[in-house]
């Protein structure tokens, strides 16, 4: 008998339990509760996003595979396919720092290679409280090691993210990872159980207790007593996980391979459910052939188990020894625990008792559908007036203060604990607008970005999703890379609340819109609700990881100036918009008025005269203006470069805008290139319709920004370093504590 | 050549694609392969080998290779050590000294400057001494540990084969990473054929990954290697 409180505790509501009942025309038992629990979970039905997530456009000529496969996957040329994806571990994050962000990393690995790629670049984005709030402090270094700890060990490379820091996110950390992987493109596979009679083929760790009903804590807030939770949050292995993708490649060349999936969030009942769902198939699964890592676990337990560094596989009949056999050379289990079947069932046995008998769809394609009830967003804070408290009284102290702020500072003390180099394909690593990794073999190179803009989203969440998929895809385009898929994370609050589902509808409308005017797909991601700690959401947060390819690896663009006398020019029209800018955030501590206007015709003729550009070979370096504006832009183009000597520059800016217009508006769709040929690349603008103006050029060891009509900028590159390191600095000596 | 490897190496395929762009033939050699026949040198890569639990390379030395290994090694036999490849010849007891925690007690991935310190090892054959190299590190146990009388009998015996110096080739402790004594980023074994070092040569083989100097190092095996096969040729021929 299942009482109202077992429901509450399987996070299910009155009216899906009568859904469960009338789909198997029975009472379900406790283990049949379990499975329905953990697949009706918002973390894997996306029952209140998928409504509004089927309006993004998902399909290009370029898209191999698009969104419902473990990840998507784009041609990339040569035969190869890049297969992608990020997703969030957020809940477990902040109730277990190290492994939360491990295990993150660990299970979107595992997305990647289950397609038959081998992974090669590892990104992500970290946000957290202010430093000085209580718990970040333990949050971030907890976080920083876990992503390293399992990404330094299994052997990908990190090489790039963002970390910022919030109020909203310090009883709610955000932590996404983004991974990407190579595979022929006619050799991916996908995570499909066909073949009646197929055996099932569990390798990998063992199955213990850990974890269980991690996808249910994923999907509820935060509230007193949370931190109880640490038994859900799984423990990683990145040594085993490494011996797996071995195993697993080489297990899939062998031709005895099917369909794979990883067993990630509900384990083994939604790798099974997912893989017979998507064949159209059955299977059946007993229970006693599980290798187990402790004894008297039940079925209810097993079925659930989160145990990482797991995988199902479905190999032809008659080859199973072939897959255990690659399996044992790395000693690693391998275990035939059941079959493909063809009536459409999950079927459970233990002991030769059936133990649970569930329709595949209803736990899949049945799963509940919301159309939650949601209002427009209409934040007051956005129209309010940013320059009310702002002055450009001293714009140098300005600049100095952006750059020593946590958002804008290096994050050396971050990605130096984070393998940057292993396998030995970085080109660009962290702390650039992408970071590259070129495609041994070919003569080309990915570029990679992963961005995302919670102020921006929070006051108008509509503007800020356009503004982060731009964003993303400039940062891209910095890098001499033509965009060709996104994956997305939405980090949002509770759905239930109208509010923030107002939020999430307005997000997925402007990324859509944005999407499809930059030509860019999203071939998959993940959404994470719930994020609330007392009832306290935070900011909207969509994260964008787009990738995009550089034809030329040895012609990778960087951002920062490489010689004296080159000329610096400025793409793309300068407006008033502070709203929810940096500076404002930094000087006044407010975070208020509209997010700046975006053109995204506009944005997307930037996107090609740059490209064109530098296929012309007219650029030295290109870099992105966004967090902090010009200012900070010209300062991050002193700074990107370590030398015995600093590299400065000498600008002029134009006059008709006010120094604090001019100097930190961030205004979007612009972006900051040196060259040795300024008017051939003003004259390619004017007939790209870019508002394009040569603003000084590179040299001498200080940056100059004349604003005429109002004070500029004139300070030492060493005096701007000095205050850019200078959270790394205080990281690494501890002293912030 | 042969690049072994164990569970969770992860810089065995870098290492034989940079090998291989050096122009030497490399193979994987599989850490439970016995028979080391046709290969005439060994690098064991970097890596978490066996998850690095326990203790860095402590398990990984009672693989099977390692017997063939050590044998190869007595012949004289080069063999390089790279980051965890160098922990486990140390557990093996091929190479002197331990490896402790970095000195800030953190996993260190960056740039750093090499200086050689002998011509005639194994890893350093024919570079002039005093060059300086640059390449990557990543490790978290990189910081080169021995008692002071056994190191000043190290530095004696002309051992220490690479430093980390600035980019100058001045010695600074700044320059120093991971606060290894000495400054010592790779030494060798008395007879200079087995050499083991924290930085990864294989990962700065390309201009387009920023720095070629990693060449230097494998060129540096090659040509010893080359050396050695000349020398048994000759002898083969005396006889």
């Amino acid at each position: 008998m299942i009482t109202a409180e077992a429901l509450g505790r399987h996070g299910l509501t009155a009216e899906e339990y009568e859904r469960i009942l009338s789909l198997l025309g029975r009472e379900p038992n406790e283990t049949e509760l379990g499975l329905f629990s953990v697949m009706w979970s918002e973390h894997c039905s996306y029952k209140s996003s998928r409504k509004h997530l089927r309006t993004l456009p998902t399909e290009g000529p370029q898209v191999v595979e698009g969104p419902g496969e473990n990840a998507g996957a784009v041609d990339v040329g040569d035969g190869l396919a890049a297969v992608f994806k990020i997703e969030s571990h957020n809940h477990p994050s902040f109730i277990e720092p190290y492994q939360g962000a491990a295990t993150g990393v660990g299970g979107i690995l595992r997305d990647i290679f289950t397609m038959g790629a081998r992974p090669i670049a590892s990104l992500n984005s970290l946000r957290f409280g202010p430093l000085d709030a209580p718990g970040t402090r333990r949050l971030l270094e907890g976080v920083v090691a876990g992503i390293g700890g399992y990404g330094n060990a299994f052997g990908c490379p990190t090489v790039g993210g963002e970390v910022a820091f919030a109020p909203c996110y310090t009883g709610n950390p955000l932590v996404n990872a983004f991974c990407l992987g190579l595979v022929e493109r006619e050799r991916i596979f996908r995570g499909r159980a066909e073949g009646e009679g197929n055996p099932v083929v569990y390798v990998g760790a063992k199955t213990g207790r850990d974890g269980i009903h991690g996808a249910t804590m994923a999907s509820a807030e935060f509230g007193e007593g949370s931190e109880e939770k640490r038994p859900t949050v799984q423990v990683g292995d990145p040594f085993m996980e490494k011996v797996l993708l071995e195993a697993c490649l080489e297990a899939l060349a062998t031709g005895a391979v099917v369909g794979i999936q990883d067993m990630g969030a509900a384990g083994l009942t939604c790798s099974s459910a997912e893989m017979a769902s998507r064949a159209g198939s059955g299977i059946e699964i007993d229970l006693d052939r599980v290798p187990q890592r402790e004894a008297g676990m039940t079925p209810y337990e097993i079925m659930l188990s989160e145990s990482q560094e797991r995988m199902l596989l479905v190999a032809a009949r008659g080859r199973e020894a072939d897959v255990e056999r690659v399996f044992h050379k790395w000693d690693l289990d391998a275990a035939v625990i059941g079959r493909v079947t063809a009536d459409g069932r999950v079927r459970v046995r233990r002991g030769g008792r059936l133990e649970a008998d569930v329709p595949v769809p209803a736990l899949t394609d049945e799963a509940p559908v919301y159309d939650r009830p949601w209002t427009e967003p209409a934040n007051p804070s956005a129209r309010e007036d940013p320059l009310r408290d702002l002055s450009a009284d001293d714009p140098g102290r300005a600049l100095l203060d952006l750059l020593a702020a946590p958002n804008v500072a290096s994050k050396r003390w971050v990605y130096r604990q984070y393998d940057t180099t292993v396998l030995a394909n970085t080109v660009v690593g962290p702390g650039s607008d992408a970071a590259v990794v070129r495609i041994k073999g070919t003569r080309r190179a990915l570029a990679i970005s992963v961005d995302g803009n919670g102020r921006y989203c929070w006051l108008d969440p509509r503007a800020g999703a356009r503004l982060a998929v731009a964003e993303a895809c400039r940062n891209v385009v910095a890098a001499g890379g033509r965009p060709l898929g996104a994956t997305n994370c939405l980090n949002f609050g509770s759905p239930e609340k109208p509010e923030v589902m107002g939020q999430l509808v307005a997000v997925i409308e402007g990324m859509g819109e944005a999407c499809r005017a930059l030509g860019v797909p999203i071939t998959g991601g993940n959404v994470s609700l719930y994020n609330e700690t007392d009832g306290k959401p935070i900011y909207p947060t969509p994260v964008l990881g787009v990738v995009g390819l550089i034809e030329d690896a040895t012609r990778t663009l960087t951002s920062g100036f490489l010689e004296p006398g080159d000329g610096v020019v400025l793409l793309g029209e300068t407006r008033a918009d502070l709203g929810g800018s940096e500076l404002l955030e930094v000087a006044t501590g407010r975070v208020v008025g509209p997010p700046p206007a975006l053109d995204l015709a506009a944005e997307k003729r930037l996107h090609e005269l740059v490209l064109r550009a530098h296929e012309a070979g007219l650029l030295r370096s290109a870099h992105d203006l966004s967090d902090g504006g010009l200012a900070v832009a010209l300062a991050e183009c002193c700074l990107a470069r370590e030398g015995d000597v600093e590299l400065g520059g000498r600008f002029r800016l134009p006059a008709g805008l006010p120094g604090l217009v001019a100097l930190f508006s961030e205004s979007p769709s612009r972006m900051l290139v040196s060259t040795r040929d300024a008017a051939a690349l003003l004259d390619l603008a004017a007939r790209a319709s870019v508002p394009a103006r040569e603003i000084g050029a590179v040299g001498g060891e200080r940056l100059s920004v004349e604003v005429p009509g109002d004070r500029g900028i004139d300070l030492p590159v060493a005096e701007l370093r000095c205050a850019w390191t200078s959270l790394t600095r205080r990281l690494e000596s501890g002293l912030l504590d | 050549m042969g690049v072994v490897t164990f569970p969770g190496s992860n810089c065995d395929r870098d290492t034989e694609h940079a090998l291989t762009l050096c122009g030497a033939r490399a193979r994987l050699v599989w850490h439970k392969d016995r028979d080391l026949s046709g290969l005439d040198a060994l690098v064991v890569s970097g890596g978490f080998s066996y998850g690095d639990y326990l203790r860095t390379g402590a398990i990984a030395r009672f693989s099977p290779v390692m017997s063939a290994l050590l044998e190869f090694a007595g012949r004289g036999g080069p063999v390089l050590g790279i980051c965890n490849g160098f922990q486990i010849l140390q557990e093996a007891g091929l190479l002197p000294g331990a490896m402790l925690r970095n000195r800030r007690v953190k996993f260190l991935s960056q740039d750093v400057h090499l200086r050689v310190e002998r011509a005639d090892s194994c890893a350093s054959a024919g570079i002039p001494p005093g060059r300086v190299l640059r390449m990557p590190i990543a490790h978290g146990d990189g910081n080169f540990y021995l008692p002071e009388p056994e190191l000043d009998r190290l530095e004696a015996a002309g051992q220490v084969v690479f430093r980390y110096v600035r980019a100058d080739g001045q010695l600074d402790p700044e320059a120093n990473p991971n606060g290894s004594l000495r400054a010592i980023a790779g030494v060798c074994n008395g007879a200079g054929n087995v050499v083991g070092l924290m930085p990864h040569p294989e990962r700065a083989a390309e201009a387009i990954l920023g720095s070629e100097d990693g060449r230097v190092v494998l060129e540096a095996l090659l040509s010893f290697t080359a050396g050695l096969r000349q020398g048994r040729a000759a002898t083969g021929a005396a006889r």
